[in-house]
C-alpha cells in the first residue's frame, strides 16, 4: 500500500489526508493555476473558486484540505476566504440570485422587486429556500445601469426588471 | 466628430474578432510601434499626447508609466488591466470589453512594450462573464497569430498575457489592492510609497491602467498625440465614454468629446428628465464624487473643471438625483455600499463608515435628532483626505458632504417631521 513508502510518517499522514479531499480532478485543474504564478500561495483564490466550482460553496473540510494542497494554514486561507463575498463558505441553492442593491437600481426601484421575491420564495437577502432551490443575495452595482434595475441569476444578466418580470424569469430555473 | 474607442462597437453587430478588427486597421499600431519605435518613445508619446488615466484619479498616464525602471536588464515586470469595474453607477469598461476586445488586447501589448513588460494580466471582474467569454476568445486569437507569445511578429519581443476573474469586493478596484487580490491574499490596499511602478506585482515593477486608458493607446500611437489633443476643445485631451443613469428619457453611454457639458449630457443625450420627475443633482463620475447642481449644468465634464466646480470627474458616468427620490435615502444607499465595501484595514473606515451609515437610516426611520447632521460632518472630515490608506473613505464622504451642502434642508425636515417625507414613494427602508 502507497502510504508505507517511508519518507516520514507526519508527511505521509498529511499527503494521504489530501488525497482523500480533493479529487483528482481538481488537483489538476488547481496544478495548472499553481503553474502559472511565481509563489504557489498566490493561487489559492484560484483554488478556492475551482473547488466551489465543483461542490457549490466550500465547507470547512474542503478549506482545510485546499489550504494542506496550498501549503497555508486553514486560518490563513479562510481568512482569504472570508474577504471574497462570492466564496461561499455556507451551503447555497442551486441557483443564485444576485440582486443589484446599489445606487441607480435604488433610484429605479431594486426595493419593490426585493419585496416581491421575498413574499416570493419566503427568504429574506442571505438565505435559500427549504427546498434548496433558490439563494437570494444582495450584491453590488452590476454595471448595467442605463437598463436598471438589474439582477444576475448564476451566469445570467436580466436588466430593466420589472416585478411582472420576475415570475417568468424564476420559472426558467428548476 | 470623432470616437475612436466605439467607432467599431454598435448593438446590431456582433463584437469584432481578429479578422474584423485588422481590417478596420486593428494591430497596425502594434506593428508600427515594434517595427519603429523603442519603448521610450511610445512612453513619450502617450505624456504628449496628456491622456490621464480614465478609472477615476485623472493621472497623465505616460507620466505613470516613466516612473517604471528601464534600465535592470532581464528583470520581471508586468502590465495590467484593471477591468474590475465596480463603481456604482458606472458602466462604461464593460463596453469596451463586450464591444472590441482586440482594441483593448492592443493597448496592453503596445503598452507592456513601453514598459519592456513581459507579463500582462486582465484582472476582470466576476460579473462580467460576457467579457470573460469574449476576451478569452481574442486572447486565443491572439496568441494564435502572433501578438502574443515569444517573439512578438518577429520582433524578439515576448508577452504573455492571462485573464484573471476575480471573487467579488469593490476594493480589488483599488491598484494596490488590486495587487494582492492577484497574490491571492486579502484585498487590502497598501502604503504608498513604494508605488506600484517600483514595487508593484509580487515586488516587481508593475503598471495598471484602466481598460478605457488602455483602449486609446493604439490609437494615439495611429494618430499622434497632437490628434488626440484636438479630439477635445477643453483643457484634457481626447474623448471620454460619458454615461447617465436614473430618472432620464434616454439612459445610456456615449463616446463624447473631453469637456461635454453636463448640460449636453442631460438634456441632449439622455433626452432630459423623465416626465413628473425634476432633476434635483447628480454625481458625476460614480458614487464617490460630489453633487453637482442645477448651477452646475454648463460646467465643462473634464478634470480641471469638474475639480473647480468642488468635484471629480471620476469614471465619467453620471448618476442623477430626481425630487421622488429621497437624498438622504440615496445618500444612506450610498453609504451602506461603501461601509461594506470597506475592506476593514484601517479604522476610520471601518469604524467610520457603518457610523455614517446608521445616522443616515436612524434620519430615515424619523429617529434623527438636530445633533445627527453635526456628527455627519464631523466624519465627512475624520473620514476625509490624509486619514486612510486609500480612496476608499474619502471618496465615501464626496456625496455626503455635498448633500449635506446642497440638501440640508431635506435633512432637516427629517428631524423636524420624524420621518421620511418620500416614503410613500420609496417604500421602506
Amino acid at each position: 500500500m502507497f502510504w508505507q513508502i517511508s519518507i516520514g510518517e507526519n508527511v505521509q499522514v498529511r499527503l494521504l489526508f489530501v488525497l482523500n479531499m480533493l479529487t483528482a480532478e481538481e488537483i489538476t485543474e488547481i496544478d495548472h493555476e499553481i503553474a502559472l504564478v511565481p509563489i504557489r500561495r498566490a493561487a489559492c483564490i484560484e483554488a478556492l473558486k475551482i473547488v466551489q466550482q465543483h461542490r457549490g460553496w466550500i465547507s470547512d473540510e474542503s478549506l482545510r484540505a485546499i489550504a494542506e494542497y496550498m501549503q497555508m494554514s486553514p486560518e490563513e486561507l479562510d481568512s482569504v476566504a472570508t474577504f471574497y463575498n462570492l466564496v461561499f463558505r455556507k451551503p447555497v441553492g442551486r441557483n443564485i440570485i444576485l440582486l443589484c442593491d446599489s445606487i441607480t437600481c435604488y433610484v429605479m426601484g431594486y426595493e419593490k422587486l426585493y419585496e416581491h421575491l421575498k413574499a416570493k420564495l419566503r427568504i429574506s437577502f442571505g438565505e435559500t429556500t427549504a427546498d434548496g432551490r433558490f439563494t437570494l443575495l444582495p450584491n453590488a452595482c452590476l454595471g448595467t445601469c442605463d437598463h436598471a434595475p438589474a439582477l444576475m441569476i448564476n451566469n445570467e444578466l436580466y436588466r430593466n426588471v420589472t416585478r411582472e418580470d420576475l415570475d417568468g424569469i424564476l420559472d426558467g430555473y428548476k | 466628430m470623432e470616437t475612436p474607442l466605439t467607432q467599431h462597437i454598435s448593438a446590431s453587430r456582433p463584437p469584432l474578432n481578429l479578422r474584423d478588427y485588422e481590417q478596420v486597421g486593428g494591430y497596425q499600431a502594434l506593428r508600427k510601434v515594434l517595427k519603429s519605435m523603442n519603448p521610450s518613445e511610445v512612453t513619450k508619446t502617450v505624456q504628449e499626447s496628456d491622456l490621464k488615466g480614465r478609472g477615476g484619479a485623472g493621472f497623465n498616464t505616460g507620466m505613470k508609466w516613466s516612473f517604471v525602471p528601464m534600465n535592470d536588464g532581464e528583470m520581471t515586470k508586468y502590465l495590467i488591466a484593471n477591468a474590475d469595474e465596480m463603481e456604482p453607477g458606472t458602466f462604461k469598461d464593460r463596453l469596451l470589453l463586450e464591444g472590441n476586445p482586440h482594441q483593448l488586447l492592443e493597448g496592453m501589448i503596445i503598452s507592456a512594450f513601453a514598459i519592456q513588460a513581459n507579463i500582462s494580466y486582465i484582472f476582470l471582474r466576476w460579473a462580467y462573464k460576457k467579457a470573460a467569454r469574449l476576451v478569452r476568445h481574442a486572447m486565443d486569437e491572439a496568441y494564435a497569430a502572433g501578438y502574443l507569445g515569444r517573439n512578438i511578429l518577429d520582433s524578439g519581443y515576448n508577452l504573455e498575457m492571462y485573464l484573471h476573474t476575480g471573487v467579488g469586493r469593490y476594493i480589488c478596484g483599488e491598484e494596490t489592492a488590486l495587487l494582492n487580490a492577484l497574490e491571492g491574499k486579502r484585498a487590502t490596499p497598501r502604503t504608498k510609497p513604494p508605488f506600484p511602478q517600483v514595487s508593484g506585482l509580487f515586488g516587481k515593477p508593475t503598471i495598471v491602467n484602466n481598460v478605457e486608458t488602455l483602449c486609446n493607446i493604439p490609437h494615439i500611437v495611429n494618430n499622434g498625440a497632437d490628434w488626440f489633443k484636438g479630439l477635445s476643445p477643453g483643457s484634457d485631451a481626447g474623448t471620454k465614454l460619458y454615461g447617465v443613469s436614473g430618472r432620464v428619457n434616454n439612459p445610456g453611454l456615449w463616446e463624447l468629446p473631453m469637456g461635454t457639458t453636463m448640460r449636453e449630457l442631460i438634456e441632449g443625450r439622455a433626452g432630459g428628465m423623465k416626465e413628473g420627475y425634476k432633476f434635483r443633482g447628480a454625481l458625476p463620475g460614480g458614487a464617490s464624487t460630489d453633487f453637482l447642481v442645477d448651477q452646475h449644468f454648463d460646467i465643462k465634464m473634464d478634470f480641471k473643471s469638474v475639480a473647480a466646480a468642488g468635484s471629480r470627474l471620476g469614471t465619467g458616468t453620471m448618476i442623477v438625483l430626481d425630487d421622488r427620490t429621497c437624498p438622504v435615502g440615496f445618500v444612506h444607499n450610498l453609504e451602506h455600499f461603501f461601509a461594506q465595501e470597506s475592506c476593514g484595514w484601517c479604522t476610520p473606515c471601518r469604524e467610520g463608515l457603518p457610523w455614517t451609515e446608521k445616522i443616515l437610516l436612524s434620519l430615515e426611520r424619523g429617529e434623527g435628532r438636530p445633533e445627527d447632521l453635526k456628527l455627519l460632518a464631523l466624519h465627512t472630515q475624520f473620514l476625509g483626505p490624509g486619514n486612510t490608506f486609500c480612496a476608499l473613505a474619502p471618496g465615501a464622504m464626496e456625496p455626503l458632504q455635498s448633500a449635506l451642502k446642497y440638501f440640508r434642508e431635506d435633512f432637516e425636515r427629517h428631524i423636524n417631521e420624524k420621518k421620511c417625507p418620500w416614503a410613500k414613494d420609496h417604500g421602506t427602508h
